[in-house]
């Protein structure tokens, strides 16, 4: 019962912060906001018991990208400009997309419902066997770096994808300093 | 560069202990929450308060953009070279068994190889991407 008005007043926190982060113009609060909106979704995942997934989310979501969305606005500038056209009909669009997704969940096994086929398939041989086939009692890192290997090598490919488009696009020139350069030239 | 003194007396107190932590979540990945991902993003946010409070310049002296090119590229080749030792072993690529006698053993290096090139590049990449981001911003 605790848990369930735990999840219940986190959900509707994570609402709130999406929404007052749709609605308000002022970019540096509207980063906050996603920092708040991340450290929420941190906690869920640690009320999930996933707590590998909240540490990435704390440290991520929270940590780095707030920084990152900071530096950006301190390139753009802080104030958003009003919207052009009306809301109404993007609005539309993601609630009929939002009520398909419902609806599409309907079909799916009830949460943590044991006989769920995710639950059928390799996950018991995972749990059951991955301490003496890995020697390595956390069964998130065996499952990541070893019978999914391929999988996170893939992700690290992702991750050094992004830094070389970053690299390509914005580069780590060395300002030129004028007084410095100017005698060299 | 941030010139309030309490500012840079903290950062300088907490960064060694951001770096020490992120090295804990790292090699620590086997037995409790965390590995390279996330330690990689960890140290990298040591270095990152350390260019928010010292400035960007600081930074880029403390870690050269060539230096950072090498470990993105590094820690991804790192990750796919263990596959290849283990092709070389006679086994599939990735599969860690055959880096040691017992399996068990080869399994427990595997990992902790490949953990420990996820949080070279994932470190490396941050720290680039912030260093491009906020290194336009210099005056």
């Amino acid at each position: 019962m605790l848990i369930e008005s735990v999840n219940i007043i986190l959900l509707a926190l994570l609402a709130v912060t999406a929404i007052a982060a749709v609605r308000l113009r002022d970019l540096f609060a509207v980063a906050m906001m996603f920092g708040i909106y991340s450290l929420l979704a941190a906690v869920m995942f640690v009320l999930l018991d996933a707590v590998d997934v909240a540490f990435t989310e704390a440290a991520v979501g929270v940590g780095i990208s707030t920084v990152l969305m900071l530096a950006t606005i301190g390139l753009v500038g802080r104030y958003e400009r009003g919207p052009v056209h009306s809301s109404l009909l993007p609005l539309a669009v993601v609630v009929a997309t939002g009520a398909a997704l419902i609806y599409g969940t309907l079909d799916m096994p009830h949460f943590g419902d044991p006989a769920a086929p995710v639950h059928q398939h390799v996950a018991p041989v995972y749990i059951t066997e991955s301490p003496q086939q890995t020697g390595i009692p956390n069964v998130v890192t065996s499952i990541l770096a070893s019978y999914r290997g391929y999988d996170t090598l893939g992700e690290l490919a992702v991750i050094f994808t992004a830094g070389v488009g970053v690299l390509a696009l914005l580069g780590l020139r060395r300002r030129k300093r004028p007084g410095k350069e100017g005698v060299r030239q | 560069m941030i010139d309030n003194p309490v500012l840079r007396i903290i950062a300088k107190i907490i960064i060694p202990m951001i770096l020490l932590f992120a090295l804990y979540v790292q090699f620590h990945g086997d037995f409790g929450p965390g590995g390279g991902f996330q330690a990689g993003v960890i140290f990298a946010a040591g270095f990152i308060l350390y260019g928010l409070v010292f400035g960007t310049e600081a930074l880029r002296s403390a870690v050269p953009p060539g230096a950072l090119r090498l470990l993105t590229a590094f820690g991804l080749l790192l990750f796919a070279g263990v596959g290849a030792v283990t092709m070389l072993a006679g086994s599939d690529y990735l599969a860690y068994n055959a880096l040691a006698q017992d399996p068990v053993a080869g399994q427990h290096l595997g990992i902790l190889i490949v953990e420990f090139g996820v949080g070279v590049t994932v470190s490396a990449v941050m720290i680039t991407i912030f260093l491009a981001f906020a290194g336009r911003n210099d005056p």
